[in-house]
């Protein structure tokens, strides 16, 4: 069966979730899409499987327009979706879920579960997906309940396969086993859609790449591709921001994160990260999304517990402080989710922009709120941040994006602070808030203010950053001059080593590995930090300009 | 969904000066609820008619008739609602014959001397009476609501305050003012510690605080019947009835008005702990700190407050709040505790929170008209044969109907569309 998919669009509001998307899927294939949260991927195939219906664009099936109002229409079609979370009844065995919504009544009038035992035994011996058809779904592993997932597809006649996001939920064993079974099916002319925004994945099984990046394909690639050339396509370069930008003239370290480590249930989500902030820079955490960045970000504000080592503002031990301690002791942040960590949606923009600061003078005296001075304060914001409200007592969360960031910015930097962490700052916003938030970020590193930047765009960290970090895994990969090719973050950001392995070693602009050979830091008093991969002492000064103009070209065709 | 119903033009005067959509959004919902909070009495009232109707012997009976004389039937069907209803605006707010009464006294004098004043306002002392303690409870519930917690404890919280204000009360000797104090005191610590304790049981382990607060209610009353089986603990000595001492005449709240009237001290203490509470809400940094966590915990963190510790001191002060009402029940009217002292406070709390939208003005306004329902039902009975039970059915109706607006919506939106162009006669139709 031929898929294709041509010109859809699917609009929420003002957003394009999906914008003109165009693919086609020829039997037999591998088709991978691949995309950062966010991009389009879940939306699109939501719209393959008749969950919603796309404001523009048709789906052809053999060449033929088809519609598909609901997921009956897309399974009658033979279109089968294994979700991310399966839809499985966990004490039901493996024949009873898989024949749930179709079931086929004997002569008897009663369940033909005979029929069924047998389909779910012949579909799990040709295509050796080892299920049993009497084992209860609970008692099974998840990857065997994927195939479980699988086979409910195939006895429904699927001819094109979604696997959404099919090993997030799997260990690296069962990724091998689910790979073998997508060749076995695509062997036996089923077409795959696989959905992903691992590199290394895509890379080993697709026959076709397509990225996804803000709802519009941003690429095709037909492997083998390298994994740098997909992550610069996914996080994208094709954005050109000009905010104009002094060179930094970096102080004395503010912040100084080391050997950092955050551990939850699925391992080391940070995992003893160390870097050091100086007053009047900005240092950029690049990165693929999901490498630990927000677990990064909670853990330096005291929002989740870290099992090893430090975090310290201008010598004040930190490691241990409340966030209200934090904040106190001069962290501003602009967390990453803003509707749900940033604001209060309910509370007017008045609220907003004292919330964490209602219990300080002037705001209040005693447990009395002062509410003259919380408009005051208002005002006064609205005014300098040129935030576009109704009015002060309008409640925050019907103002758009930009202007809800903005109320965020003018509230964390309105009050005293030496450290400004910034998280996906303008994550959503349209251009023009961008280059508004991207300015006042510049100015408060212009005041003397360490300023930390975590972003998943490269467009931001190259329009920001003094230095650059690399993410991926929990660990930083390498520290970089703002002048490095997208190229070598991209490698980086693949998980790819360190490659120069000189300590000390710099990238620069012209991609030439120089090595310090201790150029003198701005700051000579300050030893240099020696758990540091790479040379955070560099001073950004000589590199400055390459930031604006020496954006290497671009790679997309 | 938010377009004003034709039931409320009110809203549209502002409508044309230059505002935000948000803005105008906002106000819609607003008006929205508050209309469906009518609308919902209204559907209460007339399904309740219905009700009263239909389980009265001389309308059924008429009714049989139905096809023989149908003008009777109807105008027997309307007796009895309309009897009832005026019975129970007579037991509440004032009858007339009262009142007529006062006015063919030769002298205000008279009027005083011989009761005739103090029974035109017997039915509105009875109101504020049975107001006083919904409306405490219903503060206990609504004050937590807006810190995003519900307080299904109000029962196990009254229990604990009236645990301390009836001993502080009986065992406990000191003058007239303070004492009174002390036991007010003493009530409010009593429901406060049980609510502290459902909060932080939450704010600790993460346990709901609904499934804690009702197993607490159980705690509690259990507890109460402990307490008052034994003579060495609570029970009334040289008697084996479940029942304390009375508490000292020093600790009566003191009447307002006159010694014919019950309403006493207690009510202005609901209406000064209304004002408290909005006060708290609106005015101050912990209120501030409350509603941001009932809005958005999550940003309330990163903001630095302490959620947890928040979740603590809400059910304390709302537990307080229930406390309180005990106290106003104990003080003001019972004078002893005993197994059924707390009656169905703690549902009723909620109710009244519900009913009262959740803000303290709204509680007021809804503890009057609980409180009315409670004051005119005897009188009804009497009157009309209506049983008292109907009351508690009307109650159960208006939550009904305030729980599911959907349906509050589906019911009226009918009716509205159909009339639409006669929106004004409708509105006329609403308030005779």
């Amino acid at each position: 069966m031929e898929l294709e998919l041509r010109g859809i669009t699917k609009r929420f509001g003002l957003l394009a979730a999906n914008d003109g998307i165009s693919l086609s899927v020829a039997p037999g294939q591998v088709h991978a899409l691949l995309g950062e949260n966010g991009a389009g991927k879940t939306t699109l195939m939501n719209v393959l499987y008749g969950l919603t219906q796309p404001d523009e664009g048709e789906i052809l099936i053999d060449g033929k327009p088809a519609r598909f109002g609901s997921p009956r229409d897309a399974i009658a079609a033979g279109i089968g979706m294994v979700h991310q979370h399966f839809m499985l009844v966990p004490v039901f065995t493996v024949a009873d879920n898989v024949t749930l919504g179709i079931e086929e009544a004997g002569r008897s009038g009663l369940l033909d579960r005979r029929k069924t035992r047998r389909d779910v035994a012949d579909l799990s011996h040709r295509y050796g997906l080892d299920v049993k058809p009497d084992a209860l779904v609970e008692e099974l592993p998840v990857g065997i309940q994927q195939r479980v997932e699988i086979i409910k597809a195939l006895v429904r006649q699927a001819r094109v396969l979604i696997l959404d996001e099919p090993t997030a939920v799997l260990t690296p064993a069962e990724t091998e086993e689910l790979f073998r079974i997508i060749r076995q099916l695509t062997g036996a002319g089923t077409s795959v859609i696989f959905i992903s925004h691992k590199l290394r994945e895509v890379q080993a099984i697709a026959d076709t790449i397509t990225v996804l990046r803000r709802g519009q394909v941003v690429g095709q690639r037909t492997p083998p591709v390298t994994e740098d050339d997909l992550a610069a396509l996914m996080v994208g370069r094709n954005v050109q921001l000009r905010v104009s930008k002094d060179l930094a003239k970096p102080g004395e370290v503010v912040l100084d994160v080391a050997g950092l480590t955050v551990a939850d249930a699925g391992g080391l989500p940070v995992n003893g990260l160390s870097f050091q902030v100086r007053a009047g820079e900005i240092l950029g955490i690049a990165g693929v999304q999901g490498n630990g960045q927000t677990e990064l970000c909670e853990a330096l504000m005291g929002l989740r517990p870290t099992t090893a080592g430090s975090v310290t503002v201008e010598g004040h031990d930190l490691t241990r402080a409340s966030p209200r301690s934090r904040l106190r002791a001069g962290v501003a942040y602009v967390p990453e989710d803003r509707t749900d960590d940033g604001l209060v949606g309910s509370f007017s923009v008045a609220e907003n922009l004292v919330l964490d600061m209602y219990d300080r003078a002037p705001y209040s005296s005693g447990i009395n709120l002062n509410l003259a001075a919380v408009r005051e304060n208002a005002a006064a914001r609205i005014e300098e941040f040129d935030i576009r409200t109704g009015s002060a007592a309008t409640a925050a969360g019907t103002l758009s994006g930009g202007n809800q960031q903005k109320v965020i910015l003018a509230r964390e930097v309105g009050r005293e602070h030496k450290v400004l962490i910034a998280s996906q700052p303008t994550r959503g916003l349209d251009v023009g808030s961008i280059e508004f938030v991207h300015r006042r970020i510049i100015q408060q590193r212009d005041h003397g203010v360490a300023v930390v930047i975590v972003s998943s765009e490269l467009d931001e960290i190259y329009a920001l950053a003094d230095r650059i970090a690399v993410m991926y895994e929990g660990k930083i990969t390498g520290f970089r001059d703002p002048g490095v090719p997208a190229a070598e973050l991209g490698r980086l950001m693949a998980g790819g080593a360190d490659s120069t392995g000189i300590p000390g070693a710099v990238v620069g602009a012209d991609g030439v590995t120089r090595v310090d050979d201790g150029g003198e830091p701005p700051a000579p008093d300050e030893p240099p930090a020696p758990d540091e991969p790479a040379a955070p002492d560099e001073p950004a000064a000589p590199d400055e300009p390459a930031a604006q103009d020496g954006q290497p070209a671009q790679e997309e065709a | 969904m938010t377009t004003p119903s034709p039931a409320t033009p009110a809203a549209e005067p502002q409508a044309g000066r230059d505002r935000s959509f948000g803005e105008h959004l906002r106000d819609a919902i607003q008006d929205s609820t508050v209309t469906v909070t009518v609308l919902a009495l209204i559907a209460a009232v007339v399904l309740g008619g219905l009700l009263t109707a239909f389980t009265n012997n001389a309308v059924l009976h008429a009714w049989s008739d139905f096809f023989s004389a149908p003008g009777n039937a109807i105008a027997k069907a309307w007796d009895a609602a309309a009897g009832t209803y005026v019975a129970l605006f007579e037991g509440s707010v004032f009858n007339p014959h009262d009142v007529a009464a006062l006015f063919q006294q030769a002298s205000i004098s008279t009027a005083i001397h011989d009761n005739y004043l103090s029974k035109v306002f017997y039915p509105l002392s009875e109101t504020a009476v049975q107001a006083t303690p919904l409306i405490l409870a219903g503060l206990a519930v609504a004050l937590p609501y807006q810190a995003g917690m519900f307080n299904i404890g109000g029962q196990s919280q009254f229990i604990g305050g009236a645990i301390m204000a009836a001993w502080l009360g009986y065992a406990v000797n000191l003058p007239f003012f303070v004492h009174v104090v002390v036991c007010v005191l003493g009530g409010f610590v009593g429901g406060a510690a049980l609510g502290w304790l459902a909060g932080e049981i939450k704010a600790r382990t993460g346990a709901h605080e609904v499934v804690v607060t009702i197993m607490l209610n159980y705690v509690m009353q259990y507890f109460l019947a402990y307490l008052l089986s034994s003579h060495s603990l609570m029970q009334a000595p040289g008697g084996s009835n479940s029942i304390t001492q009375a508490i000292a005449s020093n600790a009566h709240l003191s009447l307002i008005a006159g010694t014919h009237l019950r309403i006493n001290v207690g009510f202005l203490i609901a209406l000064a702990c209304a004002f408290g509470v909005w006060w708290l809400l609106n005015r101050t940094t912990t209120g501030f700190e409350f509603r941001s966590v009932g809005a958005n915990a999550s940003a309330s963190r990163v903001a630095g407050m302490n959620v947890e510790r928040n979740w603590a001191l809400v059910m304390a002060i709302g537990g307080g709040l229930a406390g309180l009402a005990a106290a106003s029940v104990i003080m003001g009217t019972d004078f002893t505790l005993n197994p059924q002292s707390y009656g169905t406070y703690g549902i009723d709390a909620i109710t009244v929170a519900l009913l009262g939208l959740g803000r303290p003005g709204g509680v007021v306004a809804a503890g009057l008209l609980f409180g009315a329902l409670h004051a005119g039902s005897p009188g009804m009975q009497t009157a009309t044969g209506t049983p008292v039970q109907i009351v508690q059915v009307i109650q159960a109706l208006i939550v009904l109907f305030v729980a599911a607006p959907p349906l509050v919506r589906t019911v009226f939106r009918l009716r509205a569309a159909r009339a639409r162009g006669v929106s004004t006669s409708m509105s006329k139709g609403w308030n005779a």
